[in-house]
């Protein structure tokens, strides 16, 4: 039985890790920025669903209008980043790191300015306190409820990269960016569009976090460094990498734990992905293309 | 090619490059060494002026940073003391003159600034620190400059500097109680949950010898790396070991997604209560009321203290920082430390670090807490335990008492059972 909770403790975690990952592997992994600032929109998406939830008072009806209030913020501000900063050093990725370390910065002390520096509580809803019980076994519904989301997520992501127009502009770009605009897609637009999206997706995470750790104004540097993580080992550029090493360092991480300690674990798991990226630089998955780049 | 410069295996580099520097910042802030003996001459000249009336005094505090969250308030109730007393007239009729540095929640830049409110700001006394890494980088400036410190903070004992005065609860005051209490309400068997740190380390250590020593299981101990997000392992295991009380020694962000797990994993003060020792007041509030309600602490104050010393603290801290404020155990232990600073120079007659420390065993203060007494001899003052358990309305009741202040043994040398832990 230990096996199988710990099976879904895994799953969990790595769905977490994916719900984190998933917008930066779109700014990132597609469009190769380094975003300190990732983190901080998930912060911002937190406080969204914190600010709902005063506004609306019901923790079920709060926490459903937070999710597409949590992408609205999350990618506005990742537009308002992307307009005024980030695109003006697409040739310098050094300097977008430094420089988007700082907002991140910035954003920290806003929160702290705004909220104040103690944490706030965003209440669950009653429907997703407790566990699901199934033989002895308890899962929790609130992971039930992220997991799920990290699906839904996921599968939009992959369709609208498939099956719209706006996606295959996007992809287009990814792979050949002159070639694209040769072709008539104005470069400029998708990159919006991508960053806007990658970044509300950070947001939608962000609210999601509030159902299980804390939200304070440091929130996203929890979970920035594992994010990029997923992103680098999956292979930069593909949905499909990043979620194949989310649910791998997830279960990784949950077996690790159990048999050893936290510490350990998150030891461990570093180890592997050092060794892994030794191996294969490019990560597990990578885009094939024939530009020169 | 316009936006992409660097390859794609360029830009894996630079992301994993960029993630090891960011470990290295982590980990020095937490590893940072301390090199203060090169700064201090070993004997010091003390350029205390206590000619006019004004004599300085120094809070050093991390205002910024990690930690500024907690010890913030600890500097309001510093202030707030240093107010009171001005406004009773002053300590030996001189006016309290003062000088706040920020310790920036960096134990090297403790040390430092500790250094400069002695030996440029010229301060009788400095109140303050929070973490044991900003205390044990503080104490070999003050042991060499002979100048006094206080510090406010519950921690892990097994120390007595000549030069510091602990005004926090040592663990025979706070940890053993607590294990006393749990003891008595018949738990057989207990799971240690802690962050990876020395202080959660200290505390089992002594909680494993006591539990031997009182036929107490431990089913099991659980370290968590400081500002992890994913319990729902050790939750697991403390599960399935099914214990009948979990002892926390958690600190930080962490513990808000520690009671979020448990509770979502089913789990309940009911039938497993939770006995925390760093979690007050001012955190309730963050964890979430509900996701903690019915937990227990263990601790020396709480707001709810029935005395009219306390209500007067807690209605003059309100006054002056708003009604939404609560006072913690740290808050009140600084709070009560600067009054006993004030005491021990009113008996000495003198700020002279060496006749302050002389007059110091004996000293008493009726603090918020209740009857504090000072201990000349390891510099700790013995106080009173409680017990809580966190309500409904976000503040910690009074379970259980020890009635009677406890004298600080910060190294347990009159418990049997802790032979060979110092």
């Amino acid at each position: 039985m230990d096996i199988i909770a710990q099976l879904f403790a895994g799953l969990s975690l790595g769905s977490v890790l994916l719900l984190a990952a998933l917008g930066l592997s779109l700014t990132f992994g597609q469009m190769g920025v380094i975003n300190m600032a990732h983190g901080e929109f998930m912060m911002a998406g937190a406080y969204t669903a914190f600010v709902v939830q005063g506004v609306v008072g019901d923790a079920g009806v709060s926490l459903l209008l937070a999710l597409p209030l949590g992408f609205v913020v999350g990618g506005l501000l990742g537009l308002l980043l992307e307009a005024t900063l980030i695109h003006r050093m697409y040739r310098r990725p050094l300097d977008t790191l430094l420089v988007t370390w700082g907002v991140a910065l910035v954003l920290q002390q806003v929160a702290r300015d705004v909220f104040g520096a103690p944490n706030v509580d965003v209440r669950a809803p009653a429907w997703l306190s407790g566990a699901v019980e199934i033989g002895g076994l308890a899962l929790p519904r609130t992971r039930l409820f992220i997991l799920a989301l990290a699906a839904v997520c996921v599968v939009a992501l992959a369709l609208a990269l498939r099956a719209t127009p706006l996606g295959r502009r996007i992809r287009a770009v990814v792979q050949n960016r002159d070639l694209a605009e040769a072709s008539g897609i104005s470069s400029r637009a998708t990159d919006r569009v991508t960053f806007f999206i990658g970044s509300g997706l950070a947001g939608i995470a962000g609210v999601a976090l509030t159902l299980l750790g804390s939200i304070g104004p440091t929130l996203g540097t929890n979970y920035i460094v594992d994010a990029f993580l997923v992103v680098v080992a999956g292979g930069i550029g593909q949905i499909k990498g990043t979620v194949i090493a989310a649910t791998a360092l997830g279960l990784m991480q949950a077996f690790l734990e159990y048999s050893t300690t936290a510490s350990v674990a998150k030891v461990l798991v570093f180890v592997a992905i050092v060794a892994f990226l030794q191996l294969r630089p490019q990560g597990l998955v990578s885009v094939r293309t024939r530009s020169l780049a | 090619m316009r936006p992409r410069s660097t390859s794609r295996h360029g830009v894996t580099r630079l992301a994993t490059a960029s993630l090891a520097a960011l470990g290295v910042v982590a980990l020095s802030a937490c590893g940072a060494r301390v090199d203060s003996g090169s700064a201090a001459p070993t004997t010091a000249e003390s350029c205390v002026d206590t000619s006019g009336d004004t004599v300085k005094i120094g809070f050093l505090n991390s205002l910024s940073g990690t930690m500024a969250i907690s010890e913030q308030t600890v500097h309001d109730s510093l202030q707030l003391a240093a107010e009171e007393i001005n406004a009773d007239g002053g300590v030996l009729g001189k006016q309290l003159d003062v000088v706040s540095e920020d310790g920036q929640s960096e134990p090297t830049v403790f040390a430092e600034k500790a250094g400069k409110l002695i030996t440029s700001d010229c301060v009788a006394a400095v109140f303050g620190g929070w973490t044991s890494a900003s205390r044990k980088a503080m104490l070999p400036v003050f042991e060499s400059q002979d100048s006094l410190l206080f510090y406010p903070v519950q921690y892990e004992g097994l120390e007595s500097s000549p030069n510091i005065f602990y005004t926090g609860a040592t663990t025979n005051q706070q940890i053993v109680p607590a294990l006393d209490y749990l003891a008595e309400q018949g738990v057989t068997s207990l799971f240690l949950v802690g962050s990876d740190y020395v202080f959660p380390r200290t505390a089992n250590k002594i909680i494993n010898a006591y539990a031997q020593a009182h036929g107490i299981e431990i089913v099991g101990e659980e370290y968590a790396p400081l500002g992890h997000t994913d319990f729902s392992t050790i939750v697991n295991k403390v599960r399935s070991a099914d214990a009948d009380a979990v002892f926390n020694t958690l600190n930080g962000d962490s513990n808000v997604a520690f009671f979020k797990e448990y509770n979502n994993a089913g789990l309940s003060a009911d039938e497993m209560p939770v006995v925390s020792v760093s979690i007050a007041e001012e955190e309730v509030g963050g964890i979430g009321v509900k996701n903690i309600e019915g937990q227990l602490t263990a601790w020396n104050y709480y707001q709810t203290v029935d005395s009219p010393e306390n209500d007067a603290f807690v209605e003059a801290f309100k006054a002056a920082y708003g009604q939404d404020r609560p006072t913690s155990d740290p808050m009140e232990a600084a709070y009560t430390s600067l009054h006993l600073w004030a005491a021990m120079v009113e008996k000495a007659g003198s700020f002279a670090v060496d006749d302050v420390v002389a007059a110091a065993d004996g000293v008493t203060y009726d603090a918020p807490e209740g009857h504090v007494v000072v201990n000349g001899e390891n510099h700790h003052i013995a106080k009173t335990s409680l017990v809580g358990e966190i309500g409904a309305d976000g503040l910690i009741h009074t379970v259980w008492s020890s009635e009677q202040p406890i004298e600080p043994d910060p190294y347990l040398e009159g418990y049997d059972w802790a032979e060979g832990l110092s």
